[in-house]
């Protein structure tokens, strides 16, 4: 039991390294603009199948990076994050039994209150941005939810049977 | 420490989990509040910027191995080509420098009859481009000069065709450096063929700048050049900035609307320059000017 803790931990830093790297990549204009939120999806996904009382500590400081990567304010996208991730492990065992088409629908909300967050946050601190600007990433994202989480189920799952 | 307590209690998960969001979220609110008003996160900032660095070599990895292999992979005959190429333009340049040298003493002759200041000197530094920054909303890109190289907050950047941007935020190995396209940038600018001074905005549009103050009757045309007049205190005088566009006047309207291009190609440079300027010390009366023409620029 305790190596298989072990080896999802594994499973989640090496996802989270992944999802920073797919996150400062450069990317051309046009598609920079749908750039998926991938920090949140996977962060939702192991909240929601390995929710600890820590994932929103691990969640903030995780949010403080991505803050320094993308330049903004520092906490911007810690608050966002830690509210994502908070909803998650309050409703992790509901989002455990939806079928995937009914957990897409979630993560679309999930997604939206993070975008939401990031832009209330930009209009308080003054920073002037288009409120279209913000669909791109969430739509994306719930796009891609199902392959991320069937990726990352699967990079769970084998290290669990070994143990 | 967090981990052995949440493993003492699991089984009052939620209250715990509630109570930790509620406490971060405030502590966030915190952190942005500080870090808006003051500078004192910005140690926190580098720190963690380091944090990022590794990731941001990573990701420029695939970029370098192309550009190598490019490099190593060139024909015999290209190469000999490219060096008979450069020869010739090296040979014109330096033809033109001779001039140069030549008008630059006759610069300083004349200066010293004028009994004006010498120009600062400056000096220039080769950085490269890591990545142009993930967040869409704003111009910005990560170079690979830090302080340890020497970079401060506010330094020039340039390319070989004209001013890029300044450095922001610099960090111990890597910098993020402001496009003069970005919407939160201005540049004191002057019109080459006149001297007429004004400001050029970034406009969030690669490229357009926007010349919101001059007035209907400013002696300025589509086709003049744009240089930096060095009156901000940041940028060294006298680099091309852009050249305008477009002029339209409406006869009601108080100002003209003035749009150029950016003389440097904003999206396709790769290395760039940062310039080195000795803040004037004694220049008391210049340094208190410069804020109040930028931020009269804000308002």
């Amino acid at each position: 039991m305790a190596s298989a803790e072990r080896g999802s931990t594994l499973a989640m830093v090496a996802s989270i390294i992944v999802a920073m790297l797919l996150t400062i990549m450069p990317l051309p204009d046009a598609a920079a603009a749908f750039r998926p939120d991938w920090i949140a999806l996977v962060l939702i996904y192991w909240s929601m199948m390995l929710p600890r009382n820590y994932s929103v500590g691990i969640a903030w400081g995780i949010g403080l990076l991505l803050d320094v990567a993308h330049g903004t304010l520092l906490g911007q996208h810690a608050l966002a994050l830690v509210a994502v991730v908070y909803l998650t492990s309050r409703f992790h065992l509901l989002m455990r039994v939806f079928p995937m088409s009914q957990l897409t629908l979630t993560v679309l909300v999930l997604l939206t209150v993070y975008q939401f967050l990031l832009f209330w946050i930009n209009g308080v601190a003054g920073v002037d941005v288009s409120a279209a600007s913000y669909w791109g990433p969430v739509v994306s994202g719930t796009l891609l939810w199902p392959v991320v989480a069937i990726v990352l189920s699967g990079a769970a799952r084998p290290r669990t049977r070994r143990a | 420490m967090v981990t052995a307590r949440s493993n003492g209690n699991k089984s009052s998960r939620i209250p715990a989990l509630g109570l930790r969001a509620v406490l971060l979220i405030l502590f966030s609110i915190l952190v942005m509040l500080a870090d808006a008003r003051t500078q004192h996160l910005d140690a926190v900032r580098q720190a963690l910027g380091a944090a990022v660095y590794p990731l941001r070599l990573i990701v420029d990895a695939p970029s370098r191995l192309f550009t190598w292999a490019d490099r190593s992979t060139v024909s015999r005959e290209t190469l000999q080509r490219e060096n008979r190429r450069l020869r010739s333009e090296r040979l014109l340049i330096e033809a033109e420098l001779q001039k140069l040298t030549a008008l630059e003493a006759e610069n300083t002759r004349l200066r010293e009859l004028l009994d004006a200041r010498e120009r600062v000197g400056s000096r220039v530094r080769v950085a490269e481009i890591m990545s142009v920054d993930a967040n869409p909303y704003r111009h910005t890109l990560v170079i690979n000069v830090g302080t340890a190289e020497g970079a401060y907050d506010g330094q020039a950047v340039i390319d070989a065709d004209g001013v890029v941007g300044q450095l922001i935020e610099p960090g111990l190995k890597t910098s993020q450096a402001v496009l003069i396209s970005d919407p939160g940038h201005a540049i004191p600018v002057e019109i080459n063929r006149n001297g007429l001074r004004t400001i050029a905005f970034g406009t969030g549009e690669i490229d357009v700048l926007d010349l919101p103050f001059l007035p209907n009757n400013a002696d300025i045309e589509s086709g003049d050049l744009l240089v930096t007049s060095g009156l901000g205190g940041k940028f060294p005088p006298g680099y091309p900035v852009a050249v305008v566009s477009s002029v339209t006047r409406i006869p009601q309207e108080p100002f003209a609307d003035v749009t150029a291009l950016p003389a440097a190609t904003l999206n396709q440079v790769r290395e760039i320059m940062l310039i080195d300027i000795e803040p004037p010390a004694q220049d008391d009366s210049n340094a208190a000017a410069s804020p109040a023409t930028e931020t009269s620029g804000d308002g």
